[in-house]
């Protein structure tokens, strides 16, 4: 069963984000990383753009297959987790801690309550699969 | 027919076991409507001996190519080591597929292993995809990689380059929203001067050169790739003569960008134009915006080194509509061709065979510049081909020297620019003697004197 | 972490030997030919495998030719050093670790792997036309132009359209020119402004990736079709995507990647012309059609084929290919420059020395989509395809049709019992499975491919097309007898029991080739894809 901490929110889009004042950090779910596989390359935006909710900000690569990955929120991104570029297995090894993708300075963190809660991603990741 | 192992008798056996009563029945997914009434208007069957004797007379119709030759323009006779076309036709090389599975394609991947590694040390770059079609569409597709790279849409392309090459690039980009702009050569030089771009400008995306160029003079690489650099654009150099890196400061140790070559001169033969093999090379950091298969290095569990293709994510296969470039079958074989070439002559022996061409070529040049009535148009040096003026039309010269020396002596410009009817190109290379040579330059005194 | 492989080491140490389970026979694995290193780590300094004549003419000081500062000062730094025996046996060696067609039965699904004629390789070394100049004149290259226009009057008759230009070098290049060319009609019909508005590219979700990435370099925006359960082309949802309006054309492979022969073919041509497009057919599957059905008949518009995969030229481990672009007569005026023509008896110019009809080269085509290769395109490829037809003849080319169709279907058949076909309808020349029942298991198409290998085949087409999971294309082709067959079924069954029976033996195969699987995300991660010279691999 895939590991989905509580403190966090969550997309359908199998993102997680945790706010840290008015930034959100984003990376994608346990579930996720377990779906793409080993993850060979991660392609982040830099410092400064910005993103609507929803968007695209990158992709992640397996052997065979790429993904895009979406901001459940708007704002500007404020750091890029550059470790990744040498180190991509991070996303799989640990998806919530070192394997964390952009921090974004919240444009309206309201958008925040749109988002799953741990139990919510849960049933959904379930239903999904189903 | 010989080629299907199977006899009526067996095929009717394997009928009777899948429960179809007639071949017919098996076609019944296509409606009544489409299937032909009745054969196809292609002749019969020939045997081995009426194939080979219909093909045989047909290549005596083709009286060039028994000629003594001075024609390059894009393809070249050189040398071609015994052991190349020995080697190529193996089975095992020849009638497999795309390296997929790489546990029993390890011959091809190591193989295309080596071919990166040599076209690295050639041009002077970082990575090398594992083959283009030819020269003239990884030309092409080097610009659109300029485009991906620098988000901009315009490019500047030296009419240095080869005249097919850039109509090759027309087509490819005319629906890519990228603007070609041609930049002239030098009349004096023959060279592209980097101020042929000083109104290079922010959306430039690259510029494109050719060295040695259509006229086989040789670009000052390394002055236009600061010029390029200067505005933020990329370089992008198209070598059609591979030969030339045998003895020329590589596009890569100049500052290209981008390098892509014809490898014919490596052990293809001329074939009326095909299969070729392009070389297309960049910087690490453009790596991921390579067209076209790559192989790397690997591991099993237990540590025993092999070759898989990677970096598929680029690719059409996966990425579709998204991918660097629709290219998927390659020129495998060919770029096999030249990985034997370049490892049968080696360091020394394309090193010597370039050294050749120079020699062949500025003693040719010599002798023709003496002729009355004759001149090299361009100052610039050159490698093995070089423009000549005639006091005749070339075209009618040219046609002559075949006809009545037997000599193929060049390829008149007229071809390609309506406004040179008495130049041509010339070509030489280490397979030319000094009796052919020195048969050209009295042919061309003789008849344009006749003329 | 502990240093793997690298350069000067042989990847085998002589210390370390399989043990062969089943005889308990140990195999002296320091075997040179199941070690060869590369070519640069056997490379030794003044060791050389070529001869050049002497220089005949008067040597100059090159820096009198060449500009010091334009001359290679790296000496070429890292190109090998081997004489002739080292090259005949790097390759040789090298060679062994392949599988080949001329070793067995090659069932990649749609990519035709038929038996590749020695007489056909035979008639492209023939010196008249391996040695003939791309620029010769057309004077003194007259047979090599009735090659080509042989070559595509057959192919001509064959898909039942008259417009071929023989140019592209590849599948993907031919259906490169041939979008080009449906763009180029539509702005040449609708005009520039009113044709901005039909820019959409319809493709079903099981199309091959050239198709999206080709409509792509042409400008077109892609719409996917769906596929019915029964594995065809939703009309229904063709029909609303072409209500839009903006429909250029529609990329159609048929029999489609399911190896199902598409049956409402004409309606749907008729519904994209209705709706103002054009009928694109990707000719992949054409070993399944020739002698027995036409494009042209069923309303397509244009076509590529592969003479790589139909008409047997070799693959070469991964090319030349050559892929014509076939289409209309209303769409002829737009195939790429120049076009090799016959000329009529009376404007005939007169050839010197030539009996017989002659041809030159067209390049006053005002409306072409403009050329998409230097010269005339593969050349050695269209000799060998020319030669493939001449050898079948009418009859022979229905009849390789047929065996196809047939091994194909006796395939379908002998594995039904074990595996899942997710398509009911009889297959043509190809037959889709998935790895459905033995994943239950945790046995996936990768594994039972992979253990494939160890029963002496090569691996079916693997995940392709992407709508089946866990997808199995198998395409025997023609050049296959009923006992290799019954061999290669009874390997699939056998695999499907081990699947059951001893799920990690499949799991870890192959067990019986030179290395194992690689770690192909290792590779990716940190691409190595060149070998270097010892200092500068020590440097980086």
């Amino acid at each position: 069963m895939a590991n989905v901490p509580e403190d966090l929110h969550y997309s359908k889009d199998h993102e997680w984000i945790r706010v840290e004042g008015n930034i959100a950090v984003v990376g994608v779910t346990d579930h996720a990383q377990d779906a793409l596989g080993d993850v060979v390359y991660v392609e982040l935006p830099k410092a400064g753009d910005e993103f609507a909710a929803h968007e695209s900000f990158g992709s992640v690569e397996s052997v065979k297959a790429v993904s895009e990955v979406f901001t459940p929120v708007s704002g500007e991104v404020t750091e890029a987790n550059d470790a990744l570029q040498d180190e991509p297995e991070k996303v799989n090894q640990d998806p919530y801690g070192e394997g964390w993708m952009i921090k974004i300075k919240m444009k309206s963190p309201g958008e925040l309550d749109s988002l799953l809660t741990a139990a919510e991603y849960e049933d959904f990741t379930k239903a999904e699969t189903e | 027919m010989r080629y299907i192992p199977n006899s009526p008798d067996e095929r009717a056996q394997m009928l009777h076991q899948i429960g179809a009563s007639s071949i017919a029945q098996l076609f019944e997914s296509i409606p009544a409507d489409l299937r032909l009434p009745e054969h196809l208007k292609v002749p019969a069957a020939l045997s081995e001996i009426e194939v080979l004797a219909g093909f045989d007379r047909m290549a005596a119709r083709n009286a060039a190519a028994r000629r003594v030759s001075f024609l390059g323009a894009g393809a070249y006779s050189h040398y071609i080591p015994t052991i190349v076309d020995h080697l190529i036709s193996r089975s095992e090389f020849f009638t497999a597929y795309t390296p997929y599975q790489p546990e029993i394609s390890q011959g091809t991947l190591q193989a295309i292993f080596e071919f990166q590694t040599m076209v690295c040390q050639l041009t002077g770059m970082d990575v090398a995809n594992a083959s283009m079609y030819d020269g003239s569409t990884g030309l092409a597709e080097a610009v659109l990689m300029a485009e991906r790279i620098t988000r901009r849409a315009k490019v500047a392309v030296s009419s240095g380059v080869h005249p097919q090459y850039l109509e090759v690039i027309d087509t490819y980009v005319q629906h890519a929203g990228i603007e070609v702009l041609r930049a002239e050569i030098d009349g004096k030089t023959g060279q592209t001067l980097p101020g042929a771009f000083d109104s290079l400008d922010d959306q430039t995306a690259a510029i494109v050169i050719q060295s040695p160029n259509f006229f086989g003079c040789i670009e000052d690489i390394k002055a236009l790739a600061d010029k390029a650099h200067a505005a933020g654009a990329l370089l992008i150099v198209a070598v059609t003569e591979a030969m030339s890196f045998g003895l020329l400061r590589s596009p890569g140790a100049c500052g290209a960008d981008i390098v892509v070559a014809e490898g014919q001169s490596f052990g293809v033969p001329l074939s009326f134009g095909g299969p070729y093999v392009g070389l297309f090379a960049t910087r690490d950091k453009y790596a991921r915006q390579i067209p076209g298969r790559l192989v790397g290095e690997a591991f099993d569990k237990q540590g025993r080194r092999g070759f898989v293709l990677t970096l598929a994510t680029r690719e059409q296969h996966i990425r579709r509509e998204k991918a660097t470039s629709n290219i998927c079958t390659n020129e495998g074989l060919i770029a096999l061709a030249a990985t034997i070439y370049l490892e049968t002559m080696g360091k020394k022996g394309v090193q010597e065979a370039a050294l050749q061409c120079a020699q062949k070529a500025n003693y040719t040049a010599g002798r023709i510049k003496a002729l009355e009535g004759f001149s090299l148009p361009y100052a610039a040096p050159v490698f093995n081909e070089f423009a000549v003026r005639g006091p005749v039309e070339a075209k009618g010269l040219l046609a002559r020297l075949a006809r009545e020396k037997e000599i193929d002596g060049g390829i008149e410009l007229s071809r390609f620019y309506s406004d040179r009817p008495n130049d041509f190109l010339v070509c030489v290379t280490e397979t030319n003697t000094r009796e052919q040579i020195d048969g050209l330059v009295d042919g061309l005194k003789t008849l344009s004197h006749a003329l | 972490m502990q240093e793997r492989g690298g350069h000067g080491v042989p990847p085998l140490q002589s210390d370390v030997a399989i043990n062969m389970t089943a005889t308990n026979i140990t195999k002296v694995t320091s075997h040179p030919s199941q070690n060869e290193q590369l070519i640069f780590e056997r490379s030794q300094p003044g060791r050389a495998g070529y001869s050049l004549p002497q220089l005949d003419v008067d040597e100059v000081p090159i820096d009198q030719i060449i500009p010091q500062r334009f001359q290679r000062d790296d000496d070429l730094d890292g190109m090998p050093e081997v004489a002739e025996v080292d090259v005949v046996r790097h390759f040789t060696r090298i060679s062994t670790w392949n599988y080949s067609i001329d070793l067995g039965l090659y069932p990649l699904g749609s990519c035709t792997m038929k038996y590749n004629s020695r007489l056909n390789e035979k008639v492209a070394r023939i010196s008249g036309f391996a040695n003939l100049h791309p620029l010769a004149s057309v004077e003194e290259a007259q047979g090599a132009l009735e090659v080509i226009y042989q070559l595509e009057q057959h192919l001509a008759e064959i898909t039942g359209l008259p417009g071929i230009s023989l140019q592209p070098a590849a599948g993907a290049h031919g259906e490169m020119t041939g979008v080009m060319i449906i763009r180029a009609f539509i702005d040449a019909r609708d005009g520039e402004g009113a044709s901005a508005n039909r820019r959409t590219m319809l493709i079903p979700d099981s199309a091959h990736g050239t198709n999206p990435a080709s409509a792509h370099l042409s400008g077109f925006t892609v719409k996917t079709i769906r596929s019915t359960s029964e594995g065809l082309t939703d009309l229904d949802h063709l029909r609303e995507l072409c209500a839009h309006g903006e429909v250029a054309g529609l990329m159609l492979t048929n029999p489609n990647t399911l190896g199902l022969f598409e049956r409402n073919i004409k309606e749907i041509c008729e519904i994209v012309h209705d709706a103002g497009g054009l009928v694109y057919m990707d000719g992949a599957n054409m070993n399944a059609l020739v002698g027995v059905a036409r494009p042209g008949d069923m309303g397509v518009d244009v076509i590529h084929l592969n003479l790589h995969k139909t008409f047997s030229t070799p693959h070469g481990g991964g090319g030349p290919g050559s892929g014509p672009c076939c289409c209309t007569e209303e769409l002829e005026r737009f195939l790429p420059v120049p076009r090799v023509v016959k000329n009529s008896k009376t404007d005939s110019p007169h050839v010197a020395g030539q009996s017989g009809d002659t041809y030159r080269l067209d390049f006053d085509r005002p409306q072409s989509i403009g050329r998409v290769k230097a010269f005339l395109g593969n050349y050695g490829m269209m000799l060998r395809a020319l030669s493939y037809i001449l050898t079948h003849g009418y009859d022979g080319l229905r009849e390789a049709t047929e065996a196809a169709v047939l091994n194909a279907r006796y395939i379908a058949n002998g594995m039904a019992n074990d595996y899942d076909r997710p398509y009911v309808a009889p297959p043509m020349h190809e037959v889709v499975f998935t790895d459905k029942r033995q994943s239950r298991k945790g046995v996936h198409t990768l594994d039972i491919a992979k253990r494939l290998i160890d029963y002496g085949f090569h691996p079916m087409t693997i995940y392709f097309p992407l709508i089946v999971p866990g997808a199995m294309l198998i395409e025997p082709t023609e050049s296959v007898g009923h006992q290799e067959l019954d061999q290669f079924i009874e390997a699939m069954r056998s695999i499907a029991r081990e699947a059951i029976e001893d799920p990690e033996l499949v799991l870890n195969a192959p067990h019986t080739t030179r290395i194992g699987r690689l770690d192909e995300a290792a590779a990716a991660r940190k691409p190595v894809l060149r070998w270097k010279p010892k200092q500068a691999a020590t440097a980086t």
